[in-house]
């Protein structure tokens, strides 16, 4: 029997297909380490760019109220132009920063340590910026921005997730989150709440203050049962809400139009909302809140090393501080900044007893962040499969 | 003439002998002729497209280290499993499937009218007039289009502003805005297949039908829509697969429901899981891959 040329090539092709999905699969799974480098050593020439990553408001250069720019006068000064992007949630930052593009990352506390587990970021050589020296002392070498006495970055500046509510339809100001828990239902369809994993953390925080017999000691540190029980309270507020947001903008529109009359949200948001004449009030209710303390980050391989060193000095200088911290509504993180802005008791900045009672954002690990040895925590990744099953 | 040229103009002539030589060359080689044709285009649907989706399912088998979000190339069944007996995959399977099918229903229910009158009754002037009117939605980005519903229906938009003085409400932001919005934006896939249908139709054919005595609705059910029955699929097919796959309207208008797509979404964006995604993407490319199977004894796959 003759043999069929057509299987031959067939064969050929075929072993050509999966020889390069080897070779694609290899390239696409080698990348990543477990280090993060070596913090440099001394500064060499700008490169004249430098592209960050942010929360929005953060890198603001005029274009969205000429007011508000920081980023001109560093242009200026080092001749590094600015690109910036900004991410809704510390989960997005994460998977950003994974694709190496950017120089410079602005990260919440429950984002810094995946990325330097991640390798994504280098330590930061704290002597080539001058202006750390302002930074509080409270805020520097903590578990979030340092490792090993190693710091990761320079922080920025801290704050709390507020509760806010539409003034016409929420008649009576709110001094508690039960208006978006227990008391939901009497806005139900028009309750809204952030749209990530680590909003279990406010479930947590109430339920610290309402069901005490849980033994919630931290809300990033729960057993499972307590777990249950956050969730829980989740699902039962999940029939009530209208949206989740990870989008300020998309809040923003939800509140001016009424689809949204009550919820979590930041200080900015209100003050844009403000700015427009919405009649919308922020409460820091009497539970306590969940906030952030943020690190400005360097890629582990920044293009642009020299540039990303000269923006942590400028953001970290008191005026660049001030102008930032106070634009998104957040305490700054330098002590002179406040020489610059006239809101700083509004934010206790400085005050670093009212610091410790916000409960930063944290990644939850199993081994429990509130020193419990005799039980295992829930960790991240159940955070977030939680979530996806709360949202159903 | 020709024999001469080469002493008169040696280096033109050169030239032509080579272009001469190559046609030559793929007129007697007409597999060559094919390889030059093709290699580029196949290049770019092998490597862009089947190596891609190729690696989606290969990457639905490895997991992913929870703390570094480092993917672990270790096999592992887990994922699919966990998709396949998850009650929360098989209800948002369900409910993304039930918006699917409603806004198929609704768009073959708007365009079979609309395609009919484009193609069997309006002047020819008018039936360019309207052909315009049906592509020009798809000028604008589909964003845009899902933002203005957005505020299209909310609480303070137009259309709770046009049925208020009759006691009705905007359905606000969920699942009823979800498949309005859709139904909205791929229309227009759906009336052109159907009208191409149409088209084919003989007027003959509707003639013979009336002098035979056929009323309206008979001849609809007997001659027309068995001819236009593929068209309508092939409508179908884009509706379909489209709304299964869409995750950036419902995140617009959907309130808090979530489909299939944002699934994958919160997986590639927030959870970091790509091979939980993977397995979770396979659900549409499956269900999708079944409908085509029905489908493909009508003849609409000739109609796409």
């Amino acid at each position: 029997m003759k043999r069929n040329p057509l299987t031959a090539r067939r064969g050929a092709t075929v072993g050509l297909a999966i020889a390069s999905i080897a070779v694609l699969t290899a390239c696409g799974t080698q990348s990543g380490g477990t280090g993060g480098g070596e913090a440099a050593e001394e500064l060499g020439e700008m490169e004249g760019q430098v592209s960050i990553l942010a929360w929005p408001g953060y890198v603001e250069d005029g274009s969205n109220d000429p007011a508000v720019d920081w980023v001109s006068s560093f242009e200026e000064e080092t001749g590094c132009e600015v690109e910036s992007k900004t991410y809704g949630t510390s989960d997005e930052a994460v998977n950003l920063m994974k694709s190496g593009d950017y120089d410079v990352v602005a990260a919440s506390g429950d984002a810094t340590l995946r990325l330097i587990a991640a390798g994504d970021v280098a330590p930061v050589n704290t002597d080539l910026i001058p202006n750390y020296d302002g930074i509080y002392d409270f805020l520097k070498d903590k578990e979030w921005n340092s490792v090993d006495g190693e710091s990761y970055g320079v922080p920025h500046g801290y704050g709390a997730n507020l509760l806010m509510y539409n003034t016409e339809v929420v008649t009576e100001a709110p001094t508690s989150w039960d208006v978006v828990f227990d008391r939901a239902s009497e806005f139900s369809g028009k309750v809204t709440a952030y749209d990530s994993p680590i909003y279990i953390a406010d479930a947590a925080v109430y339920l610290m203050a309402h069901q005490p017999e849980l033994g919630i000691e931290n809300p990033y540190a729960l057993d499972e049962e307590q777990f249950q029980a956050a969730v829980d309270l989740l699902k039962e507020q999940r029939q009530h809400v209208g949206e989740y947001w990870s989008d300020y903008l998309k809040e923003i529109q939800a509140f001016q139009t009424g689809d949204s009359v009550v919820g979590t949200t930041w200080q900015v948001i209100q003050n844009v909302l403000e700015s427009e004449g919405a009649s919308t009030a922020v409460v820091l209710p009497e539970e306590g809140a969940t906030g952030w303390s943020d690190t400005w980050m360097i890629s582990s391989d920044a293009a642009n090393p020299n540039c990303a060193y000269a923006w942590l000095n400028h953001i970290a200088s008191p005026e660049a501080n001030a102008a930032a911290t106070s634009y998104f509504g957040e305490a700054p993180s330098n002590d002179a900044a406040c020489e610059f802005r006239e809101d700083c008791e509004a934010y206790h900045a400085g005050d670093a007893d009212y610091a410790s009672q916000i409960w930063y954002w944290t990644t939850p690990i199993a081994e429990c962040v509130d020193g419990r040895t005799d039980v295992e925590c829930v960790d991240y990744a159940a955070w977030t499969e939680a979530w996806q099953e709360i949202k159903g | 003439m020709t024999t001469n040229a080469p002493t008169r103009h040696p280096l033109p002539a050169r030239r032509a002998d080579f272009g001469r030589k190559g046609s030559a060359f793929l007129a007697t080689h007409p597999r060559a002729r094919l390889a030059l044709l093709l290699t580029a285009p196949l290049f770019w649907l092998v490597v862009v497209y089947i190596v891609a989706l190729v690696l989606l399912l290969i990457t639905a088998f490895w997991s992913v280290d929870s703390f570094t979000g480092q993917v672990r190339t270790e096999w592992t069944l887990d994922n699919i499993i966990k998709v396949l007996t998850g009650s929360l995959y098989q209800t948002v399977t369900l409910r993304t499937i039930g918006v699917a099918l409603a806004v198929t229903i609704i768009d073959v229910l708007l365009a079979l009218p609309i395609a009919f009158y484009m193609a069997k009754v309006a002047t020819p002037r008018m039936q360019r007039i309207l052909v315009i009117m049906v592509l020009t939605p798809l000028w604008a980005s589909y964003l845009v289009k899902a933002y203005a519903w957005r505020s299209v229906l909310s609480q303070d938009g137009i259309l709770e502003w046009l049925v208020s003085p009759f006691g009705g409400h905007t359905p606000g932001y969920g699942l009823p805005a979800t498949i309005i919005t859709l139904s909205y934006l791929w229309l227009p896939y759906v009336i052109l297949p159907i009208y191409a249908g149409l088209e084919r139709v003989p007027d003959s054919l509707l003639e013979a039908s009336a002098d035979l005595g056929g009323r309206t609705w008979p001849t609809i059910r007997h001659v027309v829509f068995p001819l236009v029955l593929p068209a309508i699929i092939a409508g179908t097919i884009f509706s379909f697969s489209l709304s299964l796959g869409d995750y950036i309207t419902v995140n617009i208008v959907g309130g808090a429901s979530q489909m299939l797509g944002n699934l994958v979404y919160t997986n590639v964006g927030a959870a970091n899981n790509l091979p939980l995604a993977s397995a979770i993407a396979l659900i549409p490319i499956v269900i999708i891959f079944g409908y085509l199977f029905l489908v493909r004894r009508t003849g609409a796959l000739d109609n796409l």
